[in-house]
């Protein structure tokens, strides 16, 4: 791979002079040779260097508090790191259709604007946002990104794919409402129906709660009783064992679904609960994009490139990240075109289906701009299930049971009716 | 030891053909050999670790497994089950096809988006070359000429001169390509893509897709029809297609490209192998842990044998003694 990332050769290049590599030792006589002196890789592709599809990469720089237990916390490079092997894969295959593409990336720093990072961005039509449902919101209205395409990948807001939603604006993350949706359809599943919530003090953990109450009632489960939690000023490695048991105690139920983004009592929840019930929702048995753990449909080799990058495991939003450079460096690969008006009609069409080592094609909802996807529901040992979850079925695909689907979303911005 | 040898002798007289099927058993790290006489498990054997992709030397002599892994290509006494010694392979080879010459081995290296061509005999690596992204299938013309490899990200078929071993050319296909099989006369080239849901057909000449094959199963949804392996018959009349979560195996009428029936198999059927004189084929079930013998004739299962855990490959050989030319391999090209 080294050899072929300083340029990205076409079609003919490989033709004329593609490198057969007999030993590394030969490998390294060639690229230091005489023919291959040059970055460029010699006179005959100089000319032809494809101008780069141009990708940004902004991100949001968000505090977050010390994770319990001495996890460890978030990486400060997550969803970063996966657009750059989006990047790496995309210039990987581009080479052989005379593509390239560039990623530049901004990050902000909290309190700052968002929206001066684009004057960074030279007018790059594709931006990967990392950041809260606000800024995207504000960079979704600026007269700037009028011809842009935004994509999401860190923003789990319904409400961005429902009244709130932007032409233009995709969601490579899944929404809270599909996490939900895909751990009740596993519930529903098993028959674990009997809910006992417990909810944190945060704006997520609320946006969560209301999530799994509405999967609820999509899926016929039932929350028995519901309680909130507050971790502020209680040290748990004291008093878990006495305020969990209290929080927990209730009706019959089944589980017990907490709701709790930040991560601030939930680990700590698991195995603590007053009846012998499995912990599921933000902690214990969560629904994901992505985690460690998965590795059917050949996931092993994404996860195997990411760490070989990253040097650490691959998380939702690095998935996000991978996948929404992916979808673009695709359509472009598809179309053999690196035209930043053909690649973003191609993205929006209702005809663009991409791979996201998840077992099935992807594609973006007509409706609110959702890429629709398999969510995983797992616990960091293994994947317990896939959802769409066998059983549950919809006339167009088992993935828009995860979900608002089309008469759902109150989503005009796409035009409503494609 | 005679009496065993007169015996075996004995039940090959007349017509009764005989073959051993091998199946590579990705989760267990062994090869289980099934005998068609009886289509029992004769023996199982442990090879490297993740084994995929298997294949025979023309003579039938050789196993070659692709030890994914273990990064290795082994080389297998199939009569014993003996490792006799590994192959220079690259890294991560997922599947491989020999070359009529019997020896030049074109191996595709999954991690590392290259294809690593090895001298059998010699041992020795003749070339690495670069390819997609995740290079999975590999075939190799009938005469020899050009070797194909697909990659299952970077979604392409490349082609590559086996003479000069340069990548020459590539030709976009369907969601993550998987097999590829060219056709006897080497006009054509079959290659199924497992999220795209569908089978190209490529003319070898121009390079180019001329039809591109769908799939429609009644109460199945489209996304679980996922085609990985291609098995062409002997006269070219009919190709059968693996469609994975489907659990269903298609017929297809070359000439006119339409699906003439779905057969239900066992679960993730991944590969699907042709026996010598194109009466049965066989197919390995992933999740199933099993082997499903279908009536190429009659379209129909017959049968299903129990391996070990994730079979993923098969090739077949005449079973010791029965004097058959060639034997056949999936998953491993020919």
């Amino acid at each position: 791979m080294e050899t072929s990332r300083g340029r990205m050769p076409t079609r003919s290049d490989l033709a004329g002079g593609g490198r057969a590599r007999v030993a590394a030792a030969l490998a390294l006589a060639a690229l230091l040779g005489p023919a291959h002196a040059a970055p460029e890789g010699g006179a005959p592709t100089q000319a032809r260097q494809p101008t780069p599809l141009a990708i940004h990469y902004i991100e949001r720089r968000v505090e977050r508090p010390k994770p319990l237990n001495n996890e460890p916390p978030v990486p400060d490079d997550e969803g970063r790191a996966g657009a750059q092997l989006g990047l790496a894969d995309g210039n990987a295959t581009g080479r052989f259709v005379g593509l390239r593409f560039s990623l530049r990336t901004s990050v902000v720093e909290p309190g700052a604007d968002l929206r001066a990072a684009l004057t960074e961005g030279e007018g790059a039509r594709f931006l990967v946002v990392n950041a809260p449902a606000a800024d995207l919101l504000a960079l979704a209205d600026m007269p700037e990104t009028r011809d842009a395409v935004i994509l999401n990948v860190g923003a789990p807001d319904v409400a961005l794919r429902d009244r709130d939603c932007r032409a233009r604006l995709l969601h490579v993350l899944p929404s809270r409402d599909m996490l939900a949706d895909a751990l009740v359809q596993l519930l529903a599943h098993k028959r674990w129906t009997r809910i006992l919530l417990v909810q944190g003090p945060g704006a997520g953990d609320a946006a969560y709660a209301e999530a799994l109450r509405r999967s609820a009632r999509k899926f016929g489960a039932r929350i028995v009783a519901e309680s909130s939690f507050d971790a502020r000023g209680a040290d748990l490695r004291d008093s878990a064992l006495r305020e969990f048991a209290l929080v927990t105690r209730g009706p019959e139920h089944d589980v017990v679904a907490v709701a709790d983004e930040a991560g601030e009592f939930g680990p700590n929840l698991v195995y603590n609960t007053a009846s012998p019930r499995p912990v599921v929702g933000t902690q214990g048995l969560s629904p994901a994009a992505w985690g460690r753990p998965v590795e059917a449909w050949a996931a092993v080799q994404l996860q195997a490139r990411f760490a070989k990058l990253a040097q650490r495991p691959m998380g939702p939003v690095d998935w996000a990240g991978w996948m929404a450079v992916h979808a673009v460096t695709e359509a472009a690969t598809q179309l053999k075109s690196a035209d930043p008006e053909a690649v973003r009609r191609l993205l929006l069409s209702d005809r663009f289906e991409v791979g996201g080592f998840k077992g099935r094609a992807l594609s973006f909802r007509a409706w609110n701009g959702q890429l629709r996807q398999p969510v995983f529901v797992l616990w960091p040992g293994a994947v317990v299930a896939a959802a769409p979850v066998e059983g549950f079925l919809h006339r167009r695909t088992e993935l828009d049971t995860l979900g608002l689907d089309a008469p759902e979303s109150a989503c005009r911005a796409f035009g409503g009716s494609r | 030891m005679i009496r065993p040898a007169l015996l075996v002798l004995a039940l090959l007289a007349g017509p009764a053909r005989a073959e051993e099927i091998f199946v590579s058993n990705e989760r267990d790290n062994t090869v289980s050999v099934i005998d068609s006489r009886d289509w029992s498990v004769a023996r199982t054997f442990p090879v490297g670790r993740r084994p995929r992709g298997l294949t025979f030397s023309p003579d039938g002599r050789r196993l070659y497994v692709c030890a994914s892994d273990s990064d290795a290509v082994q080389v297998i006494d199939p009569d014993t089950g003996r490792l006799l010694h590994d192959l220079p392979s690259g890294e991560d080879p997922e599947q491989f096809a020999l070359a009529p010459d019997g020896r030049t081995l074109f191996i595709a290296n999954e991690n590392n988006a290259t294809t690593t061509v090895v001298d059998a005999e010699a041992r020795r690596v003749l070339a690495q070359i670069d390819v997609g992204i995740e290079p999975e299938g590999m075939a190799v013309s009938p005469d020899g000429a050009l070797a194909v490899t697909t990659s299952e990200t970077t979604n392409m078929v490349h082609w590559i001169d086996a003479r000069t071993l340069q990548a020459i050319d590539a030709t976009p296909v369907g969601q993550r390509p998987r097999h590829a099989e060219f056709t006897r006369d080497g006009r054509t080239l079959w290659v199924s893509s497992e999220i795209g849901g569908t089978v190209s057909v490529i003319d070898v000449a121009t390079r180019q897709v001329v039809e591109t094959i769908a799939f429609e199963i009644k109460g199945i949804s489209a996304d679980r029809i996922q085609p990985v392996g291609i098995a062409l018959t002997e006269d070219g009349a009919t190709a059968f297609v693996a469609l994975g979560p489907s659990d269903r195996v298609a017929a297809i009428d070359t000439r006119t490209r339409t699906v003439t029936a779905y057969i239900l198999v066992g679960r993730r059927v991944w590969h699907v192998a042709m026996l010598p004189g194109g009466r049965e084929l066989v197919t390995t079930n992933g999740v199933s842990g099993d082997v499903t013998v279908i009536d190429a004739a009659a379209l129909k299962a017959v049968r299903s044998v129990k391996v070990g855990r994730y079979p993923w490959g098969a090739a077949v050989r005449p079973a010791p003694g029965a004097a058959r030319p060639e034997g056949r391999a999936a998953g491993g090209g020919e």
